[in-house]
């Protein structure tokens, strides 16, 4: 059985803007910016579904797979 | 996901520029745009406004995300380095103290009162029909007509990244955005 490996958003940290688009659109409220200097993802809760990546203005995250 | 009440702060930006196509001299309000971000990131040390109440962000998003005038692109490179959004930062800050000098001008006498509207910098707008004449000194017109200018430039500046790039690629180099940035990195961090 094929098991899908589990992906999470990474931010790029130094080219991130904080202006909060990611949080706006994270279905799980895994990602939030901390205190207005970049976003952070909370890789228990990120769930990889991309939707920050895509709306992110600066194009700054990518969803990564992460080992089990 | 729920509506919170900061959703809706579109409608606050569309009244905004609307109302300076009737009367200049509500330009005088953008100045709130100005204050509260960087009163909240001086006071708190996020970057609040951004996050929840721009409502410039949210008209952007609306007209690029669900009217879907956006190309949804990523926005080149250079664009999103410091050079450039550290760089728009002073540029902008030239042009925004140019205009506190005109508007200086004007209440010293030295200059009439434009009843023009520059946009990007460079484009003298007839703007006359939004000026009834004020019990104040003329020089208080002279700053509506300037901060209107620089509001719809970057308007219509927005709307172009909004097109060509991601919806609210205007945040990448929006100066306001950049400058609370700094205040809160000048923070160290302490929230």
């Amino acid at each position: 059985m094929g098991t899908r490996k589990k992906r999470r958003a990474v931010v790029d940290a130094g080219a991130c803007v904080a202006c909060g688009c990611c949080a706006k659109v994270c279905p799980v409220s895994a990602i939030e910016v901390w205190r207005g200097i970049r976003a952070v993802v909370n890789g228990e809760v990120c769930v990889g579904c991309g939707r920050c990546e895509r709306e992110c203005p600066a194009s700054v995250i990518e969803l990564q797979e992460v080992q089990p | 996901m729920k509506k919170r009440w900061y959703d809706y702060l579109w409608i606050v930006e569309l009244t905004y520029l609307a109302l300076g196509f009737f009367n200049i001299l509500f330009a005088w309000l953008g100045l709130l745009f100005f204050f509260i971000p960087l009163i909240i990131s001086a006071v708190r040390g996020t970057k609040g406004y951004c996050n929840h109440y721009c409502g410039r962000g949210q008209v952007f998003g609306l007209l690029g995300g669900r009217f879907g005038l956006s190309r949804k692109k990523d926005i080149p490179k250079w664009m999103r380095s410091k050079w450039f959004r550290y760089g728009f930062l002073i540029f902008f800050f030239i042009m925004f103290f140019q205009m506190l000098w005109n508007t200086y001008l004007v209440f010293a006498g030295v200059q009439d009162l434009r009843q023009a509207v520059t946009l990007l910098w460079t484009f003298k707008l007839p703007w006359h029909w939004a000026y009834h004449g004020t019990l104040l000194h003329p020089g208080v017109a002279q700053f509506a007509f300037g901060f209107y200018s620089v509001m719809l430039t970057s308007t219509v500046l927005g709307l172009v990244t909004m097109v060509l790039f991601k919806p609210r690629s205007w945040c990448v180099y929006c100066p306001m955005g950049t400058m609370t940035q700094l205040i809160c990195k000048a923070r160290g961090g302490k929230g």
